[in-house]
């Protein structure tokens, strides 16, 4: 450590002699960056930042990033296989060997990104500057004053200003002046960030020896009135995240029970493999996913839209061969076709054990569908279950169309209903019976799909949805999608307003003892058939 | 002609067996030893304990090439308890009377070392636990080379307070549901409590085994954020922590704000999520697979040109190591070097060599075990996720920690010995 620094100095006397003093950002603040311990790290950033120099952002990046790096005494922004000195922008090649990274820990990033925002505050691309601003909102530094003052001076734009302000009133609320933090604590009263709320805590609350931390009494009321309106504003942003959290569990419900509300619901087989169909449709996606990766690694992103089709296929596939095989041969005999699909369901997920191995499998979500939406500034909403709820909505408008709207949805509306009526007048039941099942285990495979986005795909993925799925069928009433609907939605809504108040593991207990007591009063579900349907 | 070789070989065999009966530790016929490994390779915890069988195959392999123990080739038995828990005892019972192994290497979950301690302690046997545990354990028959509390959760915390850590004044313990997870967060409401932390600025928040749903609790995690500093610190076993990392970073809770750190979660657990939105979170271990050390690069290198020539699922195109697989491959070397010690395989024998031995570990520190306690002594590293999933090691240990088992922060455990007690004081 010492050598290094004895290092760092004689090259700082050695550069300071003769290179040009304004070609380039100072050697030595960034040789301070590169090779100085954390606080000496800060100083350098704070250095840069009183200098506002903004040839020193693409520095701070990089260190952000992971992308600084040392070869010896140099210092290099390093991106992929390019290099350029961080001190005078040369481009460097080849890459120097014996490359060292430079080491930032979250409170040098946090400082890094103040420090950036502070730098970038009057750039002149508008987006930019509203990011900076953004950013100096949240976590603005006592030092960067100058700097903000100066962009409020000249900055034009509405949204930028007030956001400027806000930062500014962050900074005064330590203002030894009362009005000053009076007018601070009224500006960030305005606003519905969380972090807001942070800055305002302190100044209602005690110190340690019993006394306030704001010894006048106006500011301190000035302080609470401010918090509550941060307050009320908050609290639309987690009911809607509460709403939005519901509406997703819901539609993954009613994804992973679609296929059963065919099954179970329309056909009667009590299909146990019916999880282990969901999982087989998971290890479709997980084959094309690698597909793409080896032979086109250009459209990576647009897997999915082949994932979706072969997950389908597969499944169905797979529910067809079952139902010729075993299913058709025990119809009406519920109590061994129970016992016929756990075997199956043993035996799939022991073959996907041989084939793929017992550990978890990594699907990777389409770049479109990492991250997520601001809606609010308490609120983010991701995009992989935006797009599972719109998914969900149109496997549901494309079931009920397949059997409003179809000769087979037709047939198998018939068959359900009145099976030797149906046989009579010419539908090939039998056939109709295996499409049927085919369709269900199908859309048992899409819900494997869109599972794969969001949680584990392994051998066992199936078991952890079998008893949901069942529940949903039950709940909504047997044979009725719309019923499967609403159960799905409900079921999900009910979990999760349990689930914020007393936590995951009393939510999961309390749905299931809410749904025994319900089947107890209503065994026919949420939506009742009516007619010849329930004596037959 | 043939009839007499048979009864020649009936002979020869009675005779092996004789002797084989009469000296249990000494297997004569073709100088060889057999050694147990107990990991689930099926189940749910399948994903983190696979590769420990894995790496204790390598380090048998590495052994036997250098001539053994004591010149005995050792002979691996692998048994496979299928992440379910009675079984471990089971298959523990039958490595030990029926294979007739010297040692077993084994377990990950608290729960199953708990399901099979009285197997051990029952008919003498002799296993290597490799995995950081919750303390509040000492046996005669078991040695831990995983951390215990004070060798990972508590430097983690006191990390998180410091100025470097961020200054965190209020914490979101969240975990797993079960006996690891609660005992840890046990302890650590304890230590935050004598650290002067109120109770309102601790939430405590569990999930149930393999649970996938965190928007909630993310969501929760927000909300208490804005309260004050806030850091999470997480216990979430297995696989849960994927769709955990996912919805993280999904939501855009950056680390520069609410850090999070795992105990759990190594660089094997991360394989797979897009860690980008993840840099800066924390994970406290006693090895990362970063550190650069002789020992380390020796170690990593070794693994890679395993996993490659057995052809390891994952491990062959992108080897990763972590501190399980550290941890059990130094218990395996100390297990020899006792032997060694000891000149005979004989349980109680080796137990006694087994004080004080050390090596040259890959985390770049020479590991002890300690004389009394069966813990190691370990150096503490806490990380922070960088984008390519690999750990930057951001604060270390000055050196070795000596574990304490019995947590100071559980009332009741200064009166409780630093070592094994004695069979017959347990049994009253």
């Amino acid at each position: 450590m010492r050598m290094l620094r004895n290092l760092c100095l004689m090259l700082i006397v050695a550069t300071a002699a003769y290179a040009p003093a304004a070609a380039a950002i100072d050697r030595a603040v960034v040789e301070k960056l590169a090779f100085g311990d954390t606080s000496e790290k800060l100083e350098a950033i704070a250095v840069l930042v009183t200098e506002g120099d903004p040839r020193a952002a693409p520095v701070l990046a990089a260190l952000a990033d992971g992308e600084l790096q040392t070869a010896e005494k140099r210092v290099l922004i390093v991106k992929g296989d390019r290099a350029t000195d961080a001190v005078t922008g040369e481009a460097v090649a080849p890459l120097p060997a014996g490359r060292e990274d430079v080491v930032a820990n979250n409170r040098l990033r946090r400082e890094i990104g103040s420090a950036l925002a502070a730098l970038r505050v009057r750039a002149p691309d508008r987006d930019v500057r509203l990011a900076a601003a953004r950013e100096l909102s949240d976590s603005a530094d006592e030092a960067m004053l100058p700097l903000i003052r100066k962009a409020l001076e000249l900055e034009k734009d509405a949204e930028i200003r007030s956001l400027l302000e806000m930062a500014q009133a962050t900074l005064q609320l330590r203002s030894p002046d009362r009005v000053t933090r009076l007018d601070a604590i009224r500006t960030l009263g305005q606003s519905s960030n969380p972090s807001m709320k942070t800055l305002l805590l302190p100044i209602v609350s005690k110190k340690p020896d019993g006394a306030f931390a704001e010894p006048d009494e106006a500011v301190r009321a000035e302080a609470h009135n401010s918090l509550k309106a941060i307050e009320g504003r908050l609290e639309w942003g987690e009911r809607f995240g509460l709403l939005f959290a519901g509406v997703s569990l819901g539609s993954i419900l009613l994804l992973a029970a679609l296929g059963l509300a065919i099954t179970y619901g329309l056909m009667g087989v009590i299909n146990m493999a019916h999880g282990e169909l969901i999982m087989v449709g998971a290890y479709a996606t997980y084959v094309v996913q690698n597909l793409f990766r080896a032979y086109a690694p250009d459209v990576f992103d647009w897997y999915l839209a082949c994932a979706v089709p072969a997950a389908f296929a597969v499944s169905a596939a797979v529910g067809m061969v079952l139902e010729r095989t075993v299913i058709r041969w025990l119809y009406g005999r519920p109590l061994e076709t129970l016992l016929a699909t756990w075997g199956i369901s043993l035996v799939l997920i022991q073959a996907v054990r041989t084939i793929f191995g017992a550990q978890n499998v990594q699907v990777e979500n389409p770049a479109f569908m990492s991250g997520g939406i601001q809606v609010l500034s308490n609120l983010v909403l991701p995009w992989n279950r935006i797009v599972i709820v719109i998914f969900a909505a149109a496997v549901v408008t494309g079931i009920w169309l397949l059997l409003t709207r179809t000769r087979l949805g037709l047939f198998v509306r018939g068959v359900t209903q009145n099976r030797a009526m149906a046989s009579c007048v010419g539908v090939p039941t039998s056939r109709v019976d295996t499409w049927a099942f085919g369709l269900g285990s199908g859309i048992a495979g899409l819900a494997g799909c869109a599972l794969s986005q969001i949680g584990n795909v392994g051998p066992d993925l199936g078991q952890g949805y079998i008893v949901d799925s069942f529940m949903v069928v039950v709940f909504g009433g047997v044979g009725q999608l719309a019923g499967t609907i609403y159960a799905a939605l409900v079921l999900g809504m009910v979990n999760k307003f349990i689930e914020s108040w007393s936590g995951a593991v009393i939510a999961k207990i309390a749905v299931l003892v809410f749904i025994i007591f319900f089947i107890q009063r209503r065994p026919q579900g949420m939506f009742a058939l009516r007619g010849r349907a329930v004596e037959a | 002609m043939k009839r007499r070789t048979f009864t020649k070989t009936l002979a020869l065999m009675a005779a092996a067996a004789a002797i084989g009966l009469g000296s249990p530790a000494l297997h004569a016929q073709g100088k060889t030893v057999k050694v147990g490994v107990l990991h689930s390779l099926s189940g749910t915890m399948a994903i983190s304990e696979t590769v420990l069988k894995d790496v204790a195959l390598m380090a048998f392999e590495e052994i036997n090439a250098q001539g053994g123990v004591m010149g005995y080739k050792i002979e691996p038995v692998v048994v496979d308890p299928a992440s379910n828990w009675p079984l471990f005892a089971e298959k523990a019972r039958q490595l030990i009377s029926q294979d007739k192994v010297a040692v077993v290497f084994g377990c990950w979950t608290s729960v199953s070392r708990k399901s099979v301690l009285p197997v051990f302690e029952e008919l003498n046997g002799l296993l290597f636990y490799p995995v950081q545990y919750e303390g509040e354990e000492i046996s005669r028959n078991v040695f831990y080379t995983g951390a215990a509390p004070n060798q990972q959760a508590i430097p983690a915390v006191e990390y998180l307070m410091s100025e470097d850590g961020g200054g965190a004044k209020r914490w979101f313990l969240l975990g797993t549901d079960y006996v690891y997870p609660r005992t840890t967060n046990k302890i650590l409401r304890a230590f935050l409590h004598s650290k002067g932390v109120a109770d309102k600025d601790i939430a405590e928040v569990y999930t149930p085994f393999g649970h996938s749903d965190y928007q909630t609790i993310v969501a929760n995690i927000k909300k208490f954020s804005a309260g004050g500093k806030t850091a999470v610190v997480s216990t979430i076993n297995g696989d849960s922590n994927v769709p955990f990392y996912k919805e993280l970073g999904n939501q855009g809770l950056k680390a520069t704000d609410v850090p999070v750190v795992a105990f759990s979660v190594g660089e094997e657990e991360l394989r797979g999520v897009d860690t980008k939105p993840l840099v800066g979170h924390l994970a406290a271990w006693n090895y990362f697979m970063s550190i650069k050390s002789p020992a380390n690069e020796a170690f990593t290198k070794k693994w890679a040109a395993y996993a490659k020539a057995h052809n390891i699922p994952g491990h062959k195109d992108k080897p990763l190591t972590n501190d399980p697989m550290e941890a059990t491959y130094i218990g395996i070397y100390m297990w020899k070097q006792a032997v060694e010690k000891a000149k005979t395989f004989d349980v109680a024998q080796v137990t006694a060599a087994m004080a004080g031995q050390t090596f040259t570990a890959p985390s770049g520190i020479t590991s002890m075990m300690d004389a009394k306690n069966h813990h190691l002594h370990k150096a503490v590293f806490i990380g922070e996720v960088k984008a390519d999933g690999q750990f930057n090691i951001v604060w270390k240990t000055k050196g070795p920690i000596k574990a304490q088992p019995w947590s100071p922060y559980i009332p009741g455990n200064d009166k409780k010995k630093d070592e094994p007690a004695l069979m017959a004081e347990k049994k009253m």
